[in-house]
């Protein structure tokens, strides 16, 4: 069934929103004023958008190092991950996660994760939730490539179907582990197949176009929401960037961040596809578009000036009180 | 002798005993880069901070080994290459990750030669980069030599200079015990006098970088650099401040500890790991048990506070021990305060 104007106007404008932010970050990384290690997301957004488009603040993710599409797609609040970003006091974690362990479990967000493979068993602790509540809510589990070869995901997975849990997991192909091909790092090269070893249906899909990752996850949902357990997505993608910010990318032809860009960019297939199709025009598109470089420019703007944590915060929050 | 850094000695090391012993590998993630992709097989990473570049092309990728993200499958393949005859040095890239592979560490390696009644030599040694002040967050930042110290089996060794950097990893790599090599990410920059050559420091003999009468101050990794610091300003007072760099936390050098706590009657310890049950409080420990008779004032802690290393470099600084600190409570401890 083919997604209303107004869905698609809003997918695209979560698109947009993760593709203007993470792009905002790779220039304001270079004033010096974000510490730490940051992982952008630039070139998967229909993964995240595609996925949790389908969900609801009730709905849980578990996300990874590469997480503030997932973040945005879930709803969190993008001044605040802005904030958060910069180490700021009002940031989503209070500044002490930072890029790597933005959360937000009123939106059903539990984490990026630093740690790879770190995110599936709470996914499937989360799906075990549900389903002890009957709340036919489910849990998402994303993960890269490089976490596929880690056994506490192979661990969630079996579990997951052991249990017939309502997990869903996303695998987001973008080629690399770090400064590692996938071709190299992943042993059968087919991620989906290792997932019907442990028992469960998988799919691949363009993760490039948000049409087959909302389809596939439409799929995977009616399974999990009808009792039949998890099952798995693996989306072929592509990330603009490095690994982390400074990565000199030597792993990478020299043209094919260029070349991804011209043919992968998921927000101008997505938009070719609704003009051509006459579901969305480009006035309304491009409306969204200054929208969203508004909204960036604000969070940028109020991270920049907002205020740091106090010495008294450093040590609160380790237990519920001391 | 040269003026080297950290990163120089570390490679300086490795490549000395590569060179010397055939059946000396390393594996981890990234060791090399740029397997698999689209730039042909050139090497991309060389490791996160450098320490492996230039391996693969002299030494071959049969012995400089790219793994995919699998920490439990790196220690434990370590493991069986170390129990079969290689001497494997695997990295796990920040010792945060330790946690996925624990079991690895402390069930496995740990405890081989022990169980199996002394009948097999166990020759891993696991570099690791630890260490806060990067803004790398709670699960990049940790330093959990305290923890590991604490299992009987491990060595664990914590080099704060470059000379120590290239001596302390070759006895490492000769070491037919495993060994948890704890390099510090704030360190690989800082430069000092390597000596040229084979260069081995022995495990569990501490050095001495401040020679004092007064205090004894005992720092581990990074923080031998603030003590070395607050113990100049404080001798230009002075105050005489004998700075213990025990190198090796497992074995620990008691002995080193314990004769300058007998002649200074003071102990301060300055330690990144946490504050409670950290080698802070194994060596207050040590010295109000041993040395109780000799100590002029009660034995003081510098420890970050019992809390995750936050993200934020606001917060972050807080947390870690300041010169500061570390000079107010040298003079607390003495009696004397600032002029």
């Amino acid at each position: 069934m083919p997604l209303p104007p107004d869905r698609l106007l809003r997918a695209y404008r979560q698109m947009k929103t993760i593709r203007e932010f993470e792009e905002r970050l790779h220039v304001e990384i270079q004033t010096g004023e974000i510490p730490g290690f940051t992982h952008l997301y630039s070139g998967q957004e229909a993964v995240a958008v595609g996925v949790c488009e389908h969900l609801g603040d009730a709905d849980w993710i578990a996300s990874t190092h590469r997480g503030h599409g997932h973040c945005i797609a879930k709803g969190c609040d993008v001044t605040g991950m802005m904030l958060e970003i910069y180490g700021r006091r009002d940031g989503l974690c209070k500044g002490k996660g930072g890029s790597m362990h933005i959360a937000d479990m009123s939106k059903g967000m539990l984490g990026a994760n630093a740690i790879v493979g770190g995110g599936p068993p709470i996914a499937v602790g989360a799906a075990i939730a549900c389903k002890a509540r009957r709340d036919g809510k489910v849990a998402v589990a994303f993960g890269g490539d490089g976490s596929c070869n880690q056994g506490t995901v192979f661990e969630a997975m079996n579990l997951a179907v052991v249990l017939k849990a309502p997990a869903i997991f996303v695998f987001e192909d973008n080629g690399y582990s770090e400064h590692t091909g996938a071709d190299y790092a992943v042993g059968s090269r087919d991620i989906a197949g290792r997932a019907r070893g442990f028992g469960m249906p998988a799919e691949t899909c363009d993760g490039s176009d948000f049409f087959a990752v909302h389809a596939a996850m439409a799929r995977a949902l009616e399974l999990a929401r009808n009792g039949g357990g998890p099952s798995t997505i693996e989306a072929k993608t592509t990330r603009f960037f490095g690994h982390f910010e400074g990565d000199p990318m030597l792993y990478r032809a020299k043209d094919e961040v260029a070349r991804h860009r011209e043919t992968m960019d998921c927000l101008r297939i997505f938009r070719a596809r609704v003009t051509t199709e006459g579901l969305l025009d480009d006035a309304a598109l491009d409306a969204v578009d200054a929208e969203v470089m508004g909204l960036i420019d604000r969070s940028v703007a109020a991270a920049r000036s907002a205020a740091p944590p106090t010495a008294a915060d450093l040590l609160t929050d380790v237990y519920v009180s001391y | 002798m040269a003026i080297k850094t950290y990163r120089e000695a570390l490679s300086d090391a490795l490549a000395q005993e590569m060179r010397r012993d055939p059946t000396v590998i390393i594996l981890g993630e990234d060791v090399v880069g740029g397997l698999g992709g689209t730039a042909g097989e050139d090497e991309a990473a060389g490791g996160t901070f450098g320490v492996t570049a230039g391996f693969a092309a002299e030494f071959g990728r049969r012995r400089v080994i790219d793994t995919p993200i699998t920490e439990s499958a790196i220690v434990g393949a370590a493991n069986g290459a170390a129990l079969t005859g290689l001497r494997p040095v695997a990295e796990v890239m920040f010792m945060d990750f330790m946690g996925v592979c624990l079991d690895q560490m402390l069930n496995q390696m740990a405890k081989f030669r022990y169980m199996f009644g002394g009948k097999c030599d166990v020759p891993v040694v696991i570099r690791t980069l630890m260490g806060a002040g990067f803004g790398a967050g709670p699960q990049h930042s940790q330093n959990l030599y305290a923890m590991l110290t604490a299992i009987p089996g491990l060595k664990v060794a914590l080099p704060s200079s470059p000379a120590d950097a290239k001596g302390l990893l070759a006895t490492a790599i000769r070491d037919n015990d495993p060994v948890i090599f704890c390099e510090h990410k704030l360190l690989y920059g800082e430069t000092g006098e390597v000596p040229d050559g084979e260069y081995l420091v022995p495990f569990g003999k501490a050095n001495i970088t401040r020679s004092g009468t007064d205090v004894t101050l005992v720092a581990f990794s990074r923080m031998v650099l603030l003590a070395n610091k607050v113990a100049d300003k404080l001798a230009r007072e002075g105050i005489s401040v004998e700075v213990i760099d025990p190198r090796t936390t497992s074995p620990l050098d008691r002995d080193a500890i314990l004769a300058s706590v007998g002649k200074t009657g003071r102990l301060v310890v300055l330690d990144e790991s946490d504050p409670y049950c950290g080698m802070a409080s194994e060596i207050t420990a040590l010295a109000a048990t041993e040395a109780f008779s000799s100590l002029k004032a009660a034995p003081a802690k510098i420890t970050p506070p019992h809390t995750p290393v936050p993200s934020t470099p606001h917060l972050e600084q807080l947390w870690l021990p300041s010169l500061e600190r570390i000079e107010n409570t040298i003079r607390a401890t003495v009696g004397k305060r600032a002029a």
